[in-house]
């Protein structure tokens, strides 16, 4: 069998992305293709040529845009076009968990500033407020008061994005300090680390501290069907501990896991070119028939 | 040998840098993206857009 042509879609190459070359690497059964947005052209009538590609990309609408039409000329996307799209997209996210009965916080979207007030006063305070499409804890604000909730909802509209007036409102989760991130290769959760912070945020990108946090037969459960809910089959799974149980408040799509990696026994790299070389393997077979 | 582009230190790159890797100057902290390697060349990393994310 010819070579699976691995396409690395990215425009920064950060540790993650390095340990995934070195994997690989390690394989003589694939042929590493760099895609790089800031320097690619697509040319719709004649695109890249390979069998899979691996969702690296920091910008969430250069990877819409290039799995989209790869995806058009029959290549394999890990994660399709279809799962980037929900999880980049708060309110898309929150629907899907919801309707798939997954714990989630409660969620509120407005328009305007005057109906997200209305909105913050009605689900009480605390309350969060989330940029829509959003990352790595930017932007989001624990309002605690009316004062608060008018001067960040002035602020918010005067920015320069039409995104920043569409209020994403989140019910406000007392928890632990810290929460969970989980990881989902296809059917299974692989691994999972907590995140610990003093502060009330715990993104990675913000400094949490990690370490083993062991997978539970419903922990796997909720995080693989998390991940189905949004379409998805690499996914980092997001997840607060509430007295009620779990609660999943993220997923993410173009995972990190470079921080969690200091926690946990597992080569996530390793495993996620594994699958998408086997999901190219599937796909190729396939052809055949 | 490249020099950082905000700072002017000269930068240790090592043979396992990839290109457009991104590494940190050791003097002013910057942010720097690797945009050649052999020789090693290197311009300020580009600034966060709002779309970026995971």
């Amino acid at each position: 069998m010819e070579p699976i042509k691995l396409g690395l879609l990215h425009s920064r190459i950060r540790l993650e992305e390095k340990m995934l070359v070195q994997a690989i690497k390690q394989r003589d059964d694939v042929e590493l293709v760099m895609l790089n947005t800031s320097h690619l052209v697509l040319d719709l009538a004649s695109l890249p040529q390979v069998d899979v590609v691996l969702d690296r990309e920091i910008s969430q609408s250069r990877a819409l845009h290039v799995l989209n039409a790869l995806e058009q000329d029959g290549v394999k996307t890990v994660n399709s076009y279809a799962a980037a799209r929900v999880g980049g997209d708060k309110v898309l996210t929150s629907k899907r968990l919801h309707n798939a009965g997954i714990p989630t916080p409660k969620v509120k979207i407005a328009f305007t500033r005057e109906s997200a007030l209305k909105a913050v006063e009605e689900m009480g305070y605390p309350v969060v407020l989330k940029p829509v499409d959003g990352s790595w804890g930017r932007l989001i604000a624990k309002i605690e008061s009316r004062t608060a909730a008018e001067a960040i909802l002035e602020h918010k509209s005067q920015l320069s994005s039409y995104y920043h007036e569409i209020f994403y409102l989140q019910e406000y989760v007392e928890k632990p300090d810290r929460d969970i991130r989980a990881f989902v290769i296809k059917d299974e959760t692989i691994c999972a680390a907590y995140r610990t912070s003093d502060h009330w945020l715990t993104n990675a990108s913000l400094g949490s501290k990690t370490f083993n946090c062991p997978i539970t037969p419903e922990l796997n459960d909720l995080c693989v069907r998390a991940t189905q809910a949004v379409g998805g089959e690499a996914i980092a799974v997001d997840l607060m501990e509430t007295q009620d149980g779990f609660t999943v408040h993220e997923v993410n799509c173009a995972m990190e896991f470079k921080t969690s990696l200091q926690a946990v026994d597992i080569d996530i790299p390793k495993l996620l070119i594994d699958h998408c070389v086997k999901a190219a393997k599937q796909m190729r077979m396939g052809d055949q028939k | 040998m490249a020099n950082c582009p905000e700072c002017g230190t000269a930068l240790e790159i090592g043979d396992d840098v990839m290109a457009h890797e991104i590494i940190e100057c050791n003097a002013c902290s910057v942010e720097l993206e690797v945009v050649a390697t052999n020789p090693a060349q290197v311009e300020l990393a580009p600034e966060e857009e709002e779309d970026w994310g995971e």
